[in-house]
């Protein structure tokens, strides 16, 4: 069967040969079947955004390739991969467009896998299927459809764009940090509604988190990242005896170090 | 009653370029100056087509096809050249000063003396319908007498073709490229997530931002009789004023009500105009710095109005609760009240 998502071997390293040189990634490999539901961990600067980044097409990576469904996509600019990548960032405001509708802002999302033409944006029946998924978010925004998203709550604005980002079922959803920016209690919903959107559509997911935990409980697979490298890949089978205290005990063994990440500690 | 009936035809003329000013400034984001420029290449194109015998309307839509290049070019040095939009307007602007003084074959001035024009045209069809006396009856019998024009046809058709470019713009902006493109100013991050091309849309944006611009450039050369390369000077200024203005008065609940504000905001910048000419002081040169006062003003002033209206809450807001306090909190509140 071929793999969904396929890294081989990609290198990104910024601002090389300067002082400011950094390793953004060195020699990542990696596989995800279809509906796996991956989280990635690691301290501050360990590589995370930047791995979405190159998937995504934001940042392309000096060396190695990347497939999805067996298709090499690097040649592919950024907005041509959000056909079948979606995401969902950390910024609750970067994820919709603030000044137009609930309704426009669903509409824009729908039409990510068509060609965009003359035809109206929204139609009597776009907007019924549109209700139907908003109303499965349970935040009564159904009711206020026409109002301007930057009107909605960090929150709100959270949750329509994760709905946003799936509802065309993509066939690889990546979320950086998509609950950091929020408070406790908005954040242990958007974390619910990712569960359940997740498996619903059985959408094969990359998870960014900073909290362990969550990256513990939620999806079935778990990798951890650290100066650019993938140090540990956490199977569905192993995942399940996981505990915070022993994935900081897994990081000293593998650095010699303690993990350097005060978030990481506290969450 | 003075240039009233003239305000309001260049008003509706100026409309168009004032919605094209709106697509770029308000709907891109884009604070695009090739508008000075792509206006006299609007005006140039069209009076020069015209004196070498063509037909005034397909001079006027060679015109509106020119300015949609000149805007497609901006968009393409901003995009693919990485240079900052108001350099990139700026740089289009310069060189488009050349490139109008080439299509008016070096001549600072290209006059349509005794050409057929589309207002010409167009109102000679229009005299055949015999309704400009109706007209004039209506308004001296409503006791407007002493203002009323030889023809009403040019506003008449100016406003019917304006607000067709309205209500065309308002449809364009609910289509799915439509919504795309107000997302490219709105959050480019965003819209490219949902696999939109954000350098295509800018470029497409400013194309026919432009090219509205230009098709203003070219009905006013007829309107005026005359093609001049300095006529484009300022112009981004008075399409802003229009902009402000109109959206100051108006409104902008929603893109068609924006557009409609838009519209009415470049009748009554033309308006302003004309009234501050009618005071002695001012002369004709002095055009320009009453419009970068006006749009100074009304910058400035709504900001003021809404300081206003947050300090009268405040003292209220002390006057109820000194109310539940004792006499002293009274007479303080009262004191702030009355100062
Ligand atoms: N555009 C860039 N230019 C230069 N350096 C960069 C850039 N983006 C990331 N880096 C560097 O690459 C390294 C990895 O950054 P990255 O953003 O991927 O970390 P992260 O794991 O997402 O961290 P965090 O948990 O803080 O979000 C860091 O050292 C960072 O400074
Ligand atoms: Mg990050």
């Amino acid at each position: 069967m071929r793999r969904l998502l396929h890294l081989n071997s990609v290198h990104k390293i910024f601002n090389e040969d300067t002082p400011d040189e950094k390793i953004g990634l060195s020699n990542i490999n990696l596989k995800l079947e279809p509906g796996d539901f991956v989280t990635v961990i690691g301290s501050n600067g360990a590589g995370k955004s930047t791995l979405m980044n190159v998937i995504s097409g934001v940042l392309f990576p000096d060396a190695g390739e990347i497939r999805i469904k067996g298709k090499n996509i690097l040649s592919l600019p950024e907005h041509k991969r959000s056909r079948f990548i979606g995401r969902v960032f950390q910024d609750p405001m970067a994820g919709t467009a603030p000044t137009m509708t609930i309704e426009e802002n669903l509409a824009m999302a729908y039409a990510r896998n068509k060609r965009r033409t003359l035809r109206r944006g929204i139609t009597k029946r776009s907007r019924d299927f549109f209700q139907e998924a908003v109303k499965s978010l349970h935040l009564g925004l159904e009711n206020r459809f026409t109002a301007k998203v930057g009107l909605l709550s960090g929150g709100e604005r959270q949750a329509l764009s994760l709905l946003m980002a799936t509802f065309t079922e993509p066939d690889i959803l990546l979320l950086d940090e998509h609950t950091a920016a929020l408070d406790p209690s908005r954040a242990a919903l958007i974390t619910k509604l990712t569960k359940q959107i997740v498996a619903e559509h059985g959408l094969t997911t990359m998870m960014v988190t900073h909290n362990m935990q969550q990256a513990i409980d939620l999806g079935n697979r778990l990798i951890m990242m650290d100066k650019g490298q993938i140090i540990l890949d956490v199977d569905e089978v192993n995942k399940r005896s996981l505990t915070v205290e022993s994935l900081l005990n897994e990081f000293q063994r593998i650095r010699g170090e303690k993990m350097a990440s005060d978030r990481a500690l506290l969450s | 009653m003075f240039a009233l009936f003239s305000a309001l035809e260049s008003g509706v003329i100026y409309a168009i370029m004032a919605l094209g000013v709106y697509l770029s400034f308000r709907i891109l984001d884009f604070p695009d100056l090739t508008v000075d420029g792509s206006f006299v290449t609007g005006a140039a194109i069209s009076a020069g087509l015209i004196v070498h015998g063509q037909s005034p309307f397909i001079a006027t839509l060679a015109g509106m096809l020119a300015g949609f290049i000149a805007g497609c070019f901006t968009g393409i040095l901003h995009t693919k050249g990485k240079i900052n939009p108001l350099l990139s307007g700026i740089l289009m602007m310069i060189a488009l000063y050349s490139i109008n003084l080439r299509i008016m074959e070096q001549r600072s001035n290209v006059p349509l003396l005794g050409e057929g024009t589309i207002f010409s045209i167009t109102t000679s069809y229009w005299q055949k319908l015999g309704l400009d006396s109706m007209l004039n009856q209506l308004f001296t019998a409503i006791g407007l007498g002493d203002s009323l024009p030889k023809t009403w046809g040019i506003f008449i058709v100016m406003a019917i073709v304006t607000l067709l470019i309205k209500w065309a713009a308002d449809w364009f902006l609910k289509t799915e490229i439509g919504l795309a493109l107000r997302a490219t100013g709105d959050n480019k991050r965003m819209i490219r997530s949902f696999s939109a091309n954000t350098d295509g849309l800018t470029v497409l944006g400013l194309g026919l931002s432009n090219a509205l611009v230009a098709f203003a450039g070219a009905l006013i050369a007829q309107y005026g009789g005359f093609a001049d390369v300095g006529m484009g000077i300022g112009m981004i200024i008075i399409g802003l004023a229009s902009v402000i203005i109109g959206e100051a008065l108006f409104g902008t609940k929603s893109i068609a009500r924006a557009t409609l504000a838009v519209v009415l905001g470049a009748v009554v910048y033309r308006i302003i105009i004309a009234f501050a000419l009618q005071i002695e002081f001012f002369e004709t040169g002095d055009l320009k710095l009453i419009t970068a006062l006006i749009v100074v003003c009304s910058l400035i002033l709504p900001k003021l109005l809404e300081a206003r209206k947050e300090q009268a809450r405040k003292t209220k807001r002390k006057l109820t609760n000194g109310k539940s306090m004792d006499r002293k909190g009274e007479e303080i509140a009262a004191s702030k009240l009355g100062s």
